[in-house]
């Protein structure tokens, strides 16, 4: 890194900033209850995290919870927690990852065998034919590119105009900024249904472009930039970064835009990874939008596209596109548990 | 902010000093209307930033947002020029007969939401703080349901809920005698079956939140709780639950603005049936403007969902009058 921030605390945050404390600090930062209550989704995530930086100070002088050391010698407290917390684990298991596990079967179980005996292992064997028919037959590849291209699109889009608003909002400060992030922060309020109709007009009939987005991919794309949330969170962490950086950066001669991308983006790479897993999740996820403004069914991704051919196609294959529909959002969540666990992008998945 | 806008200001002055030399003594005001000092200034590049915010957030936010509430006084079917009809649009859906039934649904899967979803994911937050080892693995599992699409998820209860005695739930309740049910075509139980999924689907993200509350809770009171002589259960009822008091009511709050706002599961699960009984306000606003049958009513559908969101505007002012208080107090 060129300029290495010198403040003790950021430099805390942001080089080795695994997500989580960088992210606490960078909302906490930003001020005191009244300015952060402003929305709803940014007070959850502030609550949680300002206790999560509790947490770390705590932690040297011994955190503990409810149940003391003492509570724990005592044979009838041990037994009776240890009973519960296994109690616990084994109804997460059958809750949390049982309906998970009986779809991986059904994927590679005979149709019939799915109808008749939903909760048999294999009576008559493995039917790997679903997998492969699902992913050819029923074309369930196509829909798996649009798919990973909308996220890719959306996650793009997200991040430009996170990084640059951001940047305006955090570092540049023209006068004017106040308003724009006024306005930005309102349309956390606002609820999404609102948006629907007049937004699906819009791509109807978009201004200048003068022709119609509708089975355009930057249907979905563009207004996805549009996440107050992305924007707030962003230009938080980029009000924590040292302002003496950017000085010594102006000093040796760097315009806004080496600023931009030589300086301010490098220090940012973990704001970065937060906002990217969720927008891209939030995309695999979403289904009411597309559906509107992609009625072309080749160009659908797959959470449109599997309620549309859950009838005419034959349940084992079609169970098999559920589970291949499952498989990439379930390893980015095992890849990056700690993202998603640290309480993060809490307002993402509220929204979402 | 003290010190970032005394930043760029330094280095206007430095210009605008060599402004007034080369045009000599004019105010310095009009200096600064120069469109070449303003490039000069950074005002250009600025602007350019500030591009993608603006025209993203003006075309596809801040303009939807006015242009509801005009089309909520509108009428229009996108071939002739709007008219303006008044509060006509808000009269149509204030007296169709199936708002109150939707209103009804909406308020019930709130209701049976708080009732299912609200105990459950604080109960096993508050016992998964409390183990020693394996904790990431209890997080892990809680949250697994969270990451599955939304869509993948309906479609797979959907299955789960087969009426037939042969269906995943109803060989599972066969083992203990009971069943089959209907489940999702009987008129009772669909709006349960509907909120036992959308709970499984979302009490991994409330268990997180928690157990981030829960770890900030100081362990001094914990330790003045039992000088004083309470146990296990004292302590949770009297140390641990006043001390989430706040992020409780964080989680109701945006429960009750997620649950009004329920459109998937009504949508995918029943498409609103059996007769009406799984019709939600969402769907309605739907149906206004997407339905088949219907469709294309732009101006009671922006009507209905301007209405709604009034609604929720109310709630999150309430919510927000009541964090400040206490974070005054």
């Amino acid at each position: 890194m060129t300029y290495p921030p010198s403040s003790e605390d950021v430099s805390g945050a942001v080089p080795q900033g695994a997500g989580r404390l960088a992210v606490g600090e960078t909302l906490t930062a930003g001020g005191d209850a009244p300015s952060d209550l402003q929305n709803p989704v940014g007070a959850a995530v502030l609550a949680s995290s300002v206790r999560g930086k509790k947490r770390k100070s705590s932690q040297l002088d011994g955190d503990r919870g409810f149940v003391s050391e003492q509570d724990w010698r005592r044979p009838s407290v041990n037994a009776t927690m240890k009973t519960l917390h296994v109690i616990l684990l084994v109804l997460l298991v059958v809750v949390g990852v049982g309906p998970m596990l009986l779809l991986a079967k059904f994927a590679i179980t005979p149709t019939q065998d799915i109808i008749r005996t939903p909760l048999a292992i294999f009576p008559n064997g493995v039917r790997w034919a679903n997998l492969t028919e699902a992913w050819n037959d029923v074309e369930i590849s196509k829909y798996f590119l649009n798919t990973i291209w909308l996220a890719l699109g959306s996650w793009f889009m997200q991040l430009l105009v996170a990084t640059t608003g951001g940047f305006v909002l955090s570092v540049l400060r023209p006068k004017w900024a106040k308003i724009v992030n006024g306005l930005v922060i309102a349309t956390l309020f606002v609820p999404s249904v609102v948006l629907l109709v007049p937004l699906y007009l819009t791509i109807l009939d978009p201004p200048v472009l003068g022709t119609s987005l509708i089975n355009n991919f930057f249907a979905v794309w563009l207004p996805a930039g549009a996440s107050a949330f992305n924007v707030v969170l962003v230009a938080r962490f980029f009000d924590s970064l040292p302002r003496e950086v950017f000085e010594a950066a102006k000093v040796d001669g760097a315009g806004p835009f080496r600023l931009f991308w030589s300086v301010v983006l490098p220090m940012s790479k973990p704001i970065l990874g937060v906002v990217s897993v969720f927008a891209f999740i939030a995309s695999w996820k979403d289904f009411l939008w597309p559906m509107l403004v992609l009625k072309d069914p080749s160009k659908q991704p797959l959470s449109v596209r599997l309620p549309a051919i859950a009838a005419q196609t034959d349940l084992g294959v079609f169970l098999a596109a559920l589970a291949i529909s499952t498989l990439i959002p379930v390893l980015l969540f095992l890849v990056f548990q700690r993202l998603f666990l640290s309480g993060a992008g809490l307002g993402g998945a509220v929204k979402g | 902010m003290s010190a970032a806008s005394a930043l760029p200001r330094s280095g206007d002055r430095s210009d605008d000093v060599v402004a007034v030399r080369a045009d000599g003594p004019p105010p310095v005001r009009r200096v600064r209307r120069n469109p070449v000092t303003w490039v000069r200034r950074g005002g250009l590049s600025t602007l350019v930033f500030a591009l993608p915010v603006l025209v993203v957030f003006g075309v596809f936010s801040w303009w939807p947002i006015v242009r509801s509430v005009v089309m909520s006084f509108q009428k229009t079917n996108l071939v002739a020029p709007a008219t303006w009809v008044g509060w006509d649009n808000f009269q149509y859906v204030l007296t169709d007969p199936d708002l109150p039934t939707a209103i009804r649904n909406t308020l019930y899967f709130a209701l049976l939401a708080l009732v299912i979803g609200f105990p459950i994911p604080l109960v096993a937050a508050v016992l998964m703080s409390s183990v020693k080892r394996l904790k990431g693995l209890y997080s892990v599992l809680a949250y697994l349901p969270v990451v599955v699409p939304p869509v993948v998820a309906v479609l797979l209860w959907k299955f789960f809920y087969d009426g037939s005695a042969d269906g995943v739930f109803n060989t599972i309740l066969g083992w203990v005698g009971l069943g089959p049910y209907a489940w999702l075509s009987s008129p009772t139980l669909a709006m349960p079956s509907l909120v036992v999924e959308a709970t499984w689907a979302a009490a991994g993200g409330t268990v997180i939140i928690y157990l981030a509350a829960l770890i900030g809770v100081p362990g001094e009171l914990y330790d003045a709780a039992e000088v004083d002589g309470a146990g296990i259960w004292r302590k949770v009822w009297h140390v641990t639950m006043p001390q989430l008091r706040g992020v409780l009511f964080i989680t109701f709050i945006l429960q009750i603005i997620g649950t009004v706002q329920v459109f998937l599961e009504p949508y995918l699960f029943t498409g609103g049936g059996p007769a009406n009984a799984t019709l939600t306000i969402l769907l309605m606003i739907y149906n206004y403007a997407f339905g088949r049958s219907l469709g294309g009513d732009y101006g009671a559908a922006t009507a209905l969902s301007v209405m709604l969101a009034a609604f929720l505007a109310i709630l999150s002012l309430i919510y927000f009058k009541l964090t400040s208080s206490w974070s005054k107090s």
